[in-house]
């Protein structure tokens, strides 16, 4: 919303300065987002009187000037044609920047005859493009500053407009009035009185208006005079100045007169061109299918149950939204009628949504409107049409009623301390209100009509704060829930997250943040992409469906990265996921990506390409950071954006923890990424919650008696898995085998194909007796014939 | 005796090595050295001769052993210094790689705003970002026809043929998760609640995904006076600074009435964000006292009950704090960001230890 300084002065008498209403309007929540204030660049320009005119010893067409300044009689050197004695001038003295020429002021010789400022022109000063000479004023004291000048004496030419947001729950201040009935109740100044005399009935019509009864709780008024012989002629200037200064391009008088009571009264009105009407109007729902042809030359079809106003020969106007080409105002209207009307804002909200029209009246019409306002406002309308382009007006011709929002809420002047912590008198709260416009019965307070926001108590609470000021607000403390030791605020859940964040960072990760959405292709690769997940409104097809996985993003950042660049990296997020469109399909998975070398080339040859085993050491280091058992199942055949040879759930049962492998030589392809890639994910929910809730270690039981290590290298079949190994060697004692280590796999050389050689260190640890070469022979033997029996495979001679 | 002592001691200073060496200590100290013939023939003496020899002997001897030890430890030293001469490594060459993680911005300041609102008892709360449009918007008093629902740009999820049921929302805000809290819970309570949210929205200071925190206090006395207080020691705490200077601004939000927009006094010198001085003004937050429409969608009575919610940007405080100049760039993921703004795994923020280094 934006206005003038000068308009909001037609309805507030204030001598507030420009600063004070902008600093208030703010603070009252009419927040300012801009002023342009012409005057602001004059500041440094004061006004001044030429007392004796020289010419210049050595130049034709300068004069030397002795003019009379704020700070004494000061020599100027000026070639304006119009530089004589007598007149005052403008004058900007050294240091001073001047716009129109682009240059600061300073203190030189011309021509070798020193001078101190410079007399201005309007051009100079940007005002308009007049440069025939140096200004001439008509009054003005010397010293005084020229900017304060013209806000007295032609406030237009340096009128400040002001922008302000206007939060939904205000329609009142969408009109200038509103805005100055606000200031006026924090005691900026008084609002003045702007009733006009309605113009006398001069015929009588026999147009009429109609609202269907289906349409009365969408309509519940709608009115208007008939006007003969008007001349639309362009607007008298002061019209066409206000309607420019915000921003809205002058049309023609009738057209310029709704513009104006719009802005003026957040009165929207419309003006029909009365001889283009066939028969008479009436308000009604449309069937579904009807075409109008709109002010804004777009054609629009109704749906069944939208509000229209119709003629005999169709519909003329999108009821409370925007009117109809057909029978607008041209330059040649000659009959109108005037239409004031309220409109449900519900309605008008949905309708408007419905066709896609964002309009003015629409605008104003679903926030709100004051129906009360709805006659006074023709009124108005009519009275400045007829006293600036003649004519003659009708009756009124009017269908329904203006609809009764009358409401009263018990102002309870405790509730301001209770609920806001201020301290108001009941004096003050009570003026505050009826400032504003509620009208006072005891303790009852009657809400205006322009204030549809006013729903309860607590809007009368928030009124009174509001104009008391929110900046008085001073703290209190809030006590604390328990005294003593703030007890742990995190569940269980949001504890795993931030430890899983942090091991995966320890372990050498970047985090990122990516995007919850990604493209239905990649959806579509990693088990997505169904219409549940997809967005309806995407703002682009790189972000229509939901993730069903982290895997995606970071393969799309490090692809990302990988074009600037750097080949290899360790991604990881941890975030949501989503495997369906409800709200409960949501998990949170922790993830991360291994790409390309474990480093750059470096002197110590560590440099290798990254491959499952980097990937599986990470995930186990973050299970085990959550608190997940030791021994878990390794299954394979995950999903098909793995590389099915190489990788694995880990798996507690049928409750999967985590995955880790290879990602998909043609995922990596599709996705344009230089591999390998090997990642993990871990469901950070599915991790086992502790039995025990204490704190408490088991004991420690540690053995002094001497370990003993036994090396051991079995020939087995290539599909044999180390843990089938390692399983059977540590069931063959289960009390003095402390561990079982792989050291060694290795396949051909001396062995045959298919066969590989698994070497592996048994760690026995004595509990009651020093083992003797009798009791290490008897747990070898049982190793062999256990991992024998186990592998197919055996001891490698 | 003394001449023995002489000889030997003279040897075993002039020992080549260490066999050398040996050689001498069979030959003094040995079974059959000279010294121990010596000490195996005191029996043969006069008990008064015995008392002067016998000790003179056994000083002998020890002091030959301790000649001998030195000489030995001597040599040892003297191989291993030269050992150790022609094992020089250059320092300089780079010790070997290892990878350096990092926690993204969000996910610190995360933990910053969790640390200082769990020291006020407020406990964190998360939820579904897919909402229905009841949770989103009817319940925090913003009905279908209401203007604010157009103006938050909200995303909507796909309906298939059939269902009749209003399209879901990706969440605009987190304020569900406080209507859910308020369900779950009930009053009082104190709750954060932190998270993703969604606007259809994308250019130089807008993504379509960024972070909000929101709060929630309930009780029976909670006024807009605790709020500010509230707000104060966060901003405090957050921005580690001594005193900050917080301004209300009336505002409007569906679900607060009073609402307040809140400000801190600033300073800003060569883009430098100073908190708690100067004389501009910093729009941080919206507020307000939680609508009793609100409370009652959340169960609450509001006859009984009062409170305050709040709501702020995470991404965007993060920004301030950190000095992260662009929004965008925290959806990246390029690298050298990560790097540049992220955090060590190790710096986990916390009230004792300071929020940040």
């Amino acid at each position: 919303m934006k206005f003038t300084l000068s308009w909001l002065k037609d309805h507030l008498e204030t001598q507030a300065s420009l600063d004070e209403i902008t600093y208030v309007l703010t603070d009252l929540g009419l927040e300012v987002e801009g002023v342009d204030n012409p005057a602001a660049k004059l500041a440094a320009f004061t006004i001044g009187k030429i007392i004796q005119v020289e010419k210049h010893p050595d130049a034709d067409k300068l004069r030397v000037c002795q003019v009379e300044t704020a700070s004494g009689v000061t020599q100027i050197i000026c070639g304006a044609p119009n530089a004589r004695e007598g007149i005052t001038v403008v004058v900007a003295p050294p240091g001073v920047y001047v716009p129109g020429i682009d240059t600061t002021i300073g203190v030189g010789k011309i021509r070798g005859i020193e001078s101190y400022g410079m007399m201005c022109s309007e051009r100079e000063m940007e005002l308009s493009d007049e440069h025939d000479g140096i200004i001439e004023l008509e009054s003005g004291e010397v010293g005084q500053s020229y900017a304060e000048w013209l806000a007295q004496n032609d406030l237009e030419r340096v009128d400040p407009v002001i922008e302000i947001a206007i939060t939904p729950n205000r329609p009142d201040a969408l009109g200038v009035r509103g805005i100055a009935r606000d200031l006026a109740a924090r005691g900026l100044g008084k609002l003045k009185d702007r009733d006009v005399a309605p113009v006398p009935t001069s015929f009588t019509s026999d147009f009429a208006v109609l609202i269907d009864e289906d349409t009365l709780d969408g309509c519940p008024i709608f009115c208007g005079r008939v006007i003969r012989g008007v001349k639309n002629d362009p607007s008298p200037d002061w019209l066409q100045q206000a309607l420019r200064a915000i921003g809205l391009r002058p049309i023609s008088f009738l057209v310029d007169v709704t513009n104006f009571f719009t802005m003026d009264r957040n009165r929207p009105l419309h003006v029909f061109d009365a001889d283009k009407l066939s028969g008479n109007l009436r308000v009604h729902r449309a069937q579904g299918g009807e075409e109008i042809a709109a002010l804004d030359e777009k054609t629009y079809q109704f749906s069944g149950g939208q509000m229209v106003i119709s003629d005999d020969t169709g519909a003329q106007s999108i009821a409370g939204i925007m009117g109809g080409a057909d029978t607008g105002c041209t330059d040649d209207t000659v009959n109108v009628f005037v239409e004031s009307a309220y409109w449900n804002p519900v309605q008008i909200a949905y309708a408007g949504r419905a066709l896609q029209i964002n309009s003015d009246a629409r605008y104003r019409f679903e926030r709100g409107v004051d129906p009360a306002f709805t006659l006074e406002g023709l009124e108005h309308a009519v009275r400045m049409i007829v006293d600036h382009a003649g004519g003659e007006a009708s009756q009124i011709i009017q269908a329904g009623a203006v609809p009764n929002t009358e409401r009263a809420f018990k102002l309870d002047v405790e509730r301001v301390k209770s609920l806001v912590g201020m301290d108001i008198p009941e004096r003050m709260q009570r003026s505050t209100l009826t400032d504003l416009g509620f009208r006072l019965e005891g303790d009852m307070a009657h809400v205006p009509s322009w204030r549809p926001d006013v729903m309860g108590e607590a809007d009368l609470v928030e009124e009174v704060a509001r104009m008391a000021s929110l900046t008085k607000l001073v703290g209190k403390p809030l006590a604390r829930v328990d005294l003593g030791v703030p007890k742990p605020m995190l569940s269980l859940s949001q504890t795993r997250e931030q430890t899983a964040r942090r091991m995966i960072a320890a372990l050498g990760y970047n985090e990122c943040v990516t995007y919850s959405f990604i493209d239905r292709k990649s959806a579509d690769m990693f088990g997505g992409g169904a219409d549940a997940t997809m967005l309806s409104n995407p703002i682009s097809s790189e972000m229509s469906h939901m993730r069903p996985s982290l895997l995606p993003g970071l393969l799309q950042a490090a692809a990302r990265n990988q074009a600037r660049g750097i080949s290899d990296m360790a991604l990881f997020e941890v975030g949501p996921v989503w495997h369906g469109g409800e709200p409960e399909d949501q998990e949170t998975l922790a993830c991360g990506i291994l790409v390309g070398h474990t480093g750059p080339k470096d002197v110590h040859g560590t440099r290798r390409a990254v491959d499952i085993y980097d990937a599986k050491a990470d995930v186990e280091a973050v299970l085990q950071a959550l608190g997940a058992p030791a021994k878990v199942q390794f299954q394979r055949g995950l999903s098909e954006w793995w590389h099915p040879g190489r990788s694995a759930r880990m798996a507690l049962g049928k409750t999967s923890l985590a995955g880790f492998g290879e990602i998909h030589p043609k995922v990596l392809a599709a996705l344009d990424l230089k591999g390998p890639v090997v990642a993990f994910a871990v469901h950070t929910k599915n991790v086992p919650v502790p039995k025990s809730k204490s704190a408490t270690r088991p004991a420690l039981n540690i053995s002094d008696l001497q370990v003993v290590e036994r090396d051991f290298a079995f020939v087995v079949d290539q599909s044999v898995e180390a843990i089938t190994l390692v399983n059977a060697a540590k069931g063959a004692d289960k009390v003095l085998i402390d561990e079982v280590r792989v050291f060694d796999e290795f396949s051909g050389g001396s062995l045959a194909p298919g066969l590989k050689s698994l070497a592996v260190t048994v760690r026995l640890q004595p509990k009651g007796a020093t083992l003797k070469d009798a009791d290490i022979e008897a747990v070898a033997e049982k190793i062999v014939a256990k991992v024998t029996k186990a592998t197919g495979g055996s001891l490698r001679g | 005796m003394d001449d023995l002592r002489e000889k030997y001691l003279t040897l075993i200073s002039a020992a080549a090595d260490e066999a050398a060496l040996e050689e001498l200590r069979v030959k003094a100290v040995g079974k059959k050295g000279e010294i121990s013939l010596h000490m195996r023939s005191l029996g043969k003496m006069l008990p008064e001769e015995r008392q002067i020899a016998g000790p003179a002997l056994n000083a002998l001897k020890d002091e030959v052993n301790l000649a001998l030890n030195a000489r030995k430890s001597a040599m040892a030293d003297a191989a291993l210094e030269e050992r150790l001469k022609s094992e020089w490594l250059d320092v300089t060459l780079p010790g070997r790689q290892r990878l350096a993680g990092t926690i993204h911005p969000i996910s610190q300041v995360w933990e910053e705003v969790t640390a200082i609102f769990a020291d006020m008892g407020f406990s964190v709360a998360e939820g579904p970002q897919i909402e229905t449009d009841w949770y989103n918007f009817d319940a925090l008093n913003m009905p279908g026809h209401h203007p604010a629902r157009a103006e938050m740009d909200t995303f909507y999820t796909h309906r298939a043929g059939g269902d009749d049921r209003p399209p879901h929302v990706l969440r605009t805000h987190t304020s569900p998760v406080q209507i859910r809290s308020m369900e779950k819970t009930g009053a009082p309570m104190r709750v954060i609640c932190p998270g993703r949210v969604y606007r259809a929205d994308y250019d130089q200071t807008h993504t379509p995904m960024f972070h909000q925190v929101e709060g929630l206090a309930l009780d029976t006395n909670i006024s807009m006076a605790n709020l500010k207080w509230c707000l104060e020691e966060f901003v405090k705490a957050f921005f580690e600074v001594d005193d900050v200077e917080l301004r209300f601004r009336a505002s409007h939000f569906p679900f607060t009435e009073p609402s307040a927009e809140v400000d801190i006094r600033c300073s800003w010198t060569d883009g430098q964000l100073k908190v708690g001085e100067g004389d501009d003004w910093l729009e941080i937050l919206g507020s307000g006292m939680v609508h009793p429409k609100v409370l009652a969608a959340g169960g609450i009575d509001a006859a009984k009950y009062q409170g305050f919610a709040f709501g702020m940007g995470i991404d965007r405080i993060a920004m301030l704090k950190y000095g992260i100049p662009d929004l965008r760039a925290f959806f990246d993921s390029d690298l050298r960001w990560l790097r540049h703004y992220g955090f060590a795994a190790l710096d986990k923020p916390g009230l004792v230890s300071g929020l940040s280094r």
